[in-house]
């Protein structure tokens, strides 16, 4: 019964939640207050943990919350509530796609659609760069505070991306490095 | 390899190489699935980007159903799609039993914060190889600079915008189609 609880309510962040995994954080907090399986305090936690690990911010905390609830079968179900709306709808909407992808007001549509989808993108990146790189109201004098180590670090891996030998290898070859730095030099 | 195995096992490593959300996936998934496995065009993925922007769910997750559909059908999009959230459960899984301080380590908040620099500059590497493809005449630029501003400067909604310009690039086919039959005359 409990399970069957999970993974409704999950379903339904998935269902409602439109957008990133960030979206699902309001639905989680007043998923919290309405059941009781975790406090304010362990979602904060939650957070954290979904943003520090690899994988999608909304699956880990779906994840998290499942095991938190019912241990790994508790994970399985949320995270399967979870991503069981989306994978209706967007199997409907590809069946479409592929449908009436040759129709010419399909084509127009998508001619408009694409660079306003690279913009949200690009705004989304932009949001991220704020994030990473501008701290705020550090101190009195200041209100915002840019951190330069760490745009050294961006605009390093992002030129080493653009030399052909090292632009090959893989994202994730990047990543470790990053993160190596960030421990070697305390950033 | 089976396909369907192939697809589970791809959408995996896109899972376990993502950190943050769905957009942070877009450098991996070009990589993986655009230039590697010629599953879909750069187009294709801002055309999921943007549908995934406006229908329920994680967008990690409806890209990841959009490319296995694409692929190999309903069951295609289930096996990505699960492929994609396999990691998640199983280090959530892992973190929440046995290491619930994980995020407080300092280590891992440094190594975090190196991570994050780094995805910074491979979403932007992205977003550039991205609008090379998208960005094709100055109708599109004008849609992609009026997008990016309501969406970063103003905070519209995704759904508006994404509607708005759909049917922009509906009115400008129609609007300049007859001009370019004009000119071939």
């Amino acid at each position: 019964m409990m399970f069957l609880q999970l993974f409704w309510e999950f379903f339904k962040v998935g269902l409602f939640a439109v957008g990133g995994g960030l979206a699902t954080i309001p639905f989680l907090e007043s998923m919290g207050s309405a059941t009781g399986w975790f406090t304010p305090a362990d979602l904060t936690t939650m957070i954290a943990v979904s943003e520090s690990t690899p994988g999608p911010i909304g699956v880990n905390m779906a994840t998290y919350v499942g095991f938190q609830v019912g241990s790994i079968p508790g994970a399985v179900i949320a995270t399967l509530g979870l991503i069981t709306p989306s994978v209706i709808v967007i199997l409907i909407i590809s069946g479409f796609l592929q449908k009436f992808r040759q129709s010419k007001t399909v084509d127009s549509v998508f001619y408009g659609l694409r660079p306003a989808s690279t913009a949200l993108i690009a705004a989304a990146g932009l949001k991220v760069a704020l994030d990473v790189l501008v701290t705020v109201g550090s101190t009195q004098t200041h209100a915002f505070a840019i951190s330069w180590p760490l745009v050294i670090l961006t605009a390093a891996v992002f030129l080493a991306m653009k030399i052909k030998a090292l632009g090959k290898l893989h994202p994730i070859v990047f990543i470790g490095i990053s993160a190596l730095a960030g421990i070697l030099f305390k950033l | 390899m089976n396909i369907y195995l192939d697809l589970f096992l791809t959408f995996a490593r896109i899972g376990v190489c993502t950190f943050g959300g769905g957009i942070a996936m877009l450098p991996i998934l070009q990589r993986e699935v655009v230039d590697k496995k010629g599953w879909a065009t750069g187009e294709e993925l801002t055309d999921y980007y943007a549908i995934g922007q406006c229908t329920p769910g994680i967008i990690a997750v409806n890209l990841a159903t959009f490319i296995g559909h694409k692929l190999k059908g309903a069951l295609g999009g289930i096996l990505a799609t699960i492929g994609v959230v396999f990691p998640s459960v199983v280090i959530i899984t892992l973190i929440a039993a046995f290491l619930r301080s994980f995020a407080e380590i300092p280590a891992v908040q440094h190594a975090l914060t190196g991570i994050n620099a780094c995805v910074l500059a491979l979403i932007a590497f992205s977003v550039h190889k991205l609008a090379k493809s998208t960005l094709k005449d100055i109708w599109c630029w004008l849609i992609f600079a009026v997008v990016l501003v309501c969406s970063f400067v103003f905070g519209l909604s995704p759904v508006t915008l994404v509607v708005a310009a759909g049917l922009s690039g509906w009115l400008i086919r129609r609007l300049t189609k007859g001009r370019k039959a004009g000119d071939r005359a």
